[in-house]
């Protein structure tokens, strides 16, 4: 009987509680795929480098798993706490017919459990398909072979998404029993009728508070963008700041804004008295004043959504460019030594013959030096236009010693990475650098013709701009500059670098396995023995550079998109769900505006633009957040990030429509056939 | 005097064949521009299925309804709704004010719905509102009101749009006395003064005797009719309450 009854009740709210339902079964989903993820990955056939930075992934996923577990949570227990206020008549009808509170709380973990069994098996079943073309994605990004498609299930992801949500609904229920227990008769049948006071905050202390607001909100944003400084930034205790600087005074202005916007509207009698807007104001109002809190939560899970996935997005976009631009050769070796030792005279080339390595499997081989510039600092060559580029990073001062090229040695480096050779007269220098914030300020000194003194004599720019060009093979754009003086210049100059570039004569596929394989056996086994301090040589190949940041990129990928749409299902299914279990009172509501003759047309309208208002304000603030979020993400990660950025903000946004929109209009079609009753 | 309501054999029935229920049962009568007709009768008697067939909340099986000449029985979607905006005003038993707004803006709802300017709105409100003695309300929300404060907003929502006719169903059925009695004497005054036709539903006895005249139903048909004339209101209430128990029934509910 009690099994029956709910059943009944679960298939007559399915329609109306359908949001509540899907944001299990995807939350499901995600779960599953993303713990699955090390299951799909141990089946590729992939490269050591790639497989270690895929073990390093799903440690990093499995993670993330316990705060996407926390987030989940939370939303479960908020939901089911809108359900029981929801149905407070019905628990009213069922105690005045003597149903004992024991026998409802029976009824509603029946219920739950019952919820929680068919959106697990769903969801886990789903959950399975989507994971299969998660491989498939995974494969193309490291560039696997897919060849041989197998089916991947993965058990202990099934086991701690049962175990997870088990928890998850055995603590909903306790808090559902303890709930009905606490619950009074009379509060439950007359519970819809206990009129909300509707808060109306004095004008004048809105005012202030959100000029405060956005006073402290401003300097935040300042703090992050233009005050900005990466090694600040980085310390705890500025990101904290910020990050309480922003929270509050988003809280804040929500309280302000939301307290205070039908005072301002109904100043403003001709919009406010048109048509449904009165009655549309008054719904949003009352909605937005009682969840300033909540608002803010999603305003800010929505703001990290955005700036993880723009990020995210662009990392791997600007690590693919890169690839391609700044590693166009299969080997690169580096002599260096500590100040004090002395380098070997002999090229890289004697050296590594010497040594036994078998040249006739390199091509393309160049050698090149890089001398002392002897006491020339980059406060000497920059001037005062340094203090554009100071306090980005450490390794910017002016005392940092500058790094000179000879002119011959730079079209070598020119040529390795395809860039015109240039000449210099015997009075000029050149400045090679890709850094953005210092090749900027260097632009500006040499723009200006900055003149420098390199072993006695004068020189003057030869370009009025930097020549864009790594210095050595990197996934980033690191190059805070190198200057480029004649020939003539470097005779007898100390060396304190030596670079040798090369690529392999193998063309296909399995030659450059066994290449790639030769070349760091040797190297490793020659060079890179005991403590790092004694090294003297260092390599570095393409393909372990390209792991990397395939790697970094697939991370940053997988933990935004992980991290994102949870965050995105869960601000909208809390939207969802506060508008839908207000349906009850808006059935009375639109029932008396259908009275009074209004249009159904102008009822969708309210409707629409109700619903509507309540999902673009805490999106509007969220939107404004991340364009200075953005902002401070690309500079902190602007090593990495070079380019992609609007095709980022572009797939972002893509993302978030069809989630966040697909939410809304849901809630909307649903909320009207409520109320069409 | 032309008729603004003319009401032509009207039936409507519920349930299926096997168990038919005639809720109204051939009722046909006029009511004239500027009348204050009440229709008393029993629970189940009909009264409000007509008045809900009346407003177009509700269909007839058959017979016609004519508002102002127009058969309303033939219109259908918005051309309802807009009929019901435009020619109707509504005053109910529960006075259906949005919980949510103020008086003033309960009222100047039914105006900025038929797409009215708000400072054409503003000085409607002033004068209805003076006129039913709700000035000191209209910045309050409905929990902050009387019930009878309640219901004279209902009524000002109802009249302000100038409806051809006024429907007021059960109007005073959730108010004390001394709230009826306003309630009532705002109801003559709009009637005297504007003058408003009036339609009302009630099996209250000291209600109705605010009209000008009475129909009573019994079981979806006309059992009677009885007009005030020049009686005072007291004879007129005396009157009523005979036919009631001639009806048989309620003569507790009139007390």
């Amino acid at each position: 009987m009690l099994y029956k009854l709910a059943l009944k009740n679960i298939k007559k709210s399915v329609k109306d509680y359908s949001i509540y339902f899907f944001t299990l079964v995807i939350g499901v989903i995600i779960f599953y795929v993303f713990n699955a993820l090390d299951s799909q990955t141990a089946m590729l056939n992939v490269s050591d480098s790639a497989r270690e930075i895929m073990v390093l992934m799903n440690t990093f996923l499995s993670g993330v798993s316990v705060f996407v577990a926390i987030v989940l949570g939370a939303l479960i227990i908020y939901a089911s706490n809108f359900m029981i206020k929801r149905r407070k008549k019905e628990f009213g009808v069922y105690l005045t017919l003597g149903m004992s509170k024991r026998r409802m709380s029976t009824i509603l973990l029946t219920e739950t459990f019952l919820i929680g069994v068919i959106s697990m098996v769903i969801g886990l079943f789903l959950g399975v398909v989507m994971s299969q073309f998660m491989s498939v994605a995974v494969a193309h990004m490291f560039e696997a072979d897919m060849s041989k498609f197998t089916f991947v299930f993965s058990p202990k992801a099934a086991i701690k998404t049962i175990i997870f949500f088990g928890v998850m609904y055995i603590v909903v229920m306790i808090f559902n029993t303890v709930a009905v227990g606490r619950c009074k008769l009379i509060d439950l049948l007359y519970g819809g009728k206990k009129n909300e006071k509707l808060k109306v905050h004095n004008p004048i202390l809105c005012l202030i508070v959100f000029i405060a607001s956005c006073a402290v909100l401003g300097r935040a944003y300042y703090l992050v963008t233009t005050g900005f400084n990466v090694d600040q930034m980085f310390t705890p205790k500025e990101l904290v700041k910020v990050i309480i600087m922003g929270s509050v005074s988003t809280f804040f202005i929500f309280w302000s804004v939301s307290g205070s916007i039908l005072t301002i509207a109904t100043k403003m009698k001709g919009f406010y008295l048109k048509k449904l807007n009165s009655f549309t104001l008054r719904q949003f109002s009352s909605k937005a004043n009682t969840m300033v809190l909540s608002m803010t939560v999603i305003c800010l899970m929505l703001f990290l959504t955005i700036v993880l996935l723009g990020s995210a997005i662009s990392l791997t976009y600007s690590m693919n460019a890169t690839i391609k631009e700044n590693i166009p050769k299969d080997l690169q070796v580096i002599r260096q030594v500590p100040e004090g030792e002395t380098i070997p005279e002999s090229t890289l080339t004697e050296t590594l013959t010497a040594d036994g390595l078998d040249m006739s499997s390199l091509k393309d081989i160049e050698d090149m030096n890089v001398y002392s510039s002897e006491g020339l600092t980059m406060g000497e060559s920059m001037g005062e236009y340094i203090e554009s580029a100071l306090n980005y990073y450490t390794f910017v001062t002016e005392d940092a010693t500058e790094d000179i090229m000879s002119v011959s040695d730079y079209n070598k480096l020119a040529k390795v990475f395809r860039n015109e050779p240039i000449e210099l007269k015997e009075d000029e220098y050149a400045i090679f650098a890709d850094l953005t914030i210092v090749t900027e300020a260097r632009d500006n000194a040499l723009a200006a013709g900055r003149k420098i003194t390199y072993r006695g004599r004068e020189l003057s720019p030869a370009f009025d701009k930097c020549i864009n060009s790594p210095f050595q093979l990197n996934i980033n754009k690191c190059n805070s500059g190198v200057i480029v003086v004649p020939d003539s210049l470097v005779d007898g100059a100390t060396v304190t670098l030596k670079m040798f570039f090369a690529d392999y004569v193998a063309e296909n596929k399995e030659d450059r396995e066994t290449e790639e394989k030769y070349i760091n056996d040797f190297m490793e086994s020659k060079y890179q023995t005991g403590d790092i301090t004694e090294w003297r040589i260092f390599y570095t190949t393409k393909e372990v550079m390209k792991a990397g940041s395939v790697g970094l990129g697939a991370m940053a990928t997988f933990v935004s998109l992980y991290v994102g749409v949870i965050f995105l299902i869960a601000s909208a299914a809390i939207l969802s769900l506060k508008e839908l279990s207000e349906s009850a009172d808006n059935i009375e509501r639109f029932a008396v505006l259908r009275r009074i003759g209004t249009d159904e047309k102008m009822i969708d309208r309210a409707l629409f633009k109700q619903i509507g208002l309540f999902f673009f304000f805490p999106m509007l603030f969220a939107v404004i957040h991340s364009i200075f979020g953005l902002r401070a993400a690309s500079k902190i990660l602007e090593i990495f990030i070079s380019d992609g950025m609007g095709l980022a903000i572009f797939v972002t946004a893509l993302i978030i429509v069809v989630i966040y929109g697909g939410y809304f209009f849901v809630t909307y079609f649903t909320s009207r056939r409520i109320i069409k009753g | 005097m032309e008729g603004i309501l003319k009401i032509d054999s009207i039936e409507k029935y519920y349930g299926s064949k096997s168990s038919l229920t005639k809720a109204l049962d051939g009722i046909s009568f006029e009511v004239d521009e500027g009348e204050y007709v009440a229709i008393m009768g029993a629970s189940g008697s009909g009264k409000t299925t007509l008045l809900n067939c009346i407003s177009t909340i509700d269909k007839v099986t058959s017979g016609h309804i004519y508002v102002a000449g127009k058969d309303i029985t033939k219109l259908k979607g918005n051309a309802l709704n807009k009929f019901r905006r435009e020619e109707l005003g509504f005053v109910f038993q529960d006075f259906n004010l949005l919980d949510t707004m103020t008086a003033y803006e309960n009222i100047a709802l039914a105006l900025s719905i038929q797409g009215m300017g708000a400072a054409k709105i503003d000085g409607r409100i002033r004068e209805i509102s003076s006129a039913l003695g709700i000035e000191e309300v209209l910045k309050k929300y409905p929990y902050q009101m009387s019930g009878g404060q309640k219901q004279r907003v209902a009524a000002a929502r109802a009249i302000i749009t100038e409806p051809k006719l006024v429907l007021a169903d059960e109007p005073t059925g959730a108010l004390d006395s001394k709230s009826s009695k306003m309630l009532l004497e705002s109801f003559k005054y709009l009637n005297e003064a504007i003058p408003a036709t009036i339609l009302m539903v009630t099996h209250d006895a000291f209600t109705a005797s605010y009209a000008k005249r009475v129909i009573f139903i019994k079981d979806g048909k006309i059992f009677n009719e009885i007009i005030r004339g020049p009686k005072s209101r007291k004879e007129f209430f005396n009157e009523i309450i005979d036919v009631i128990s001639l009806l048989g029934g309620d003569a507790g509910d009139a007390l």
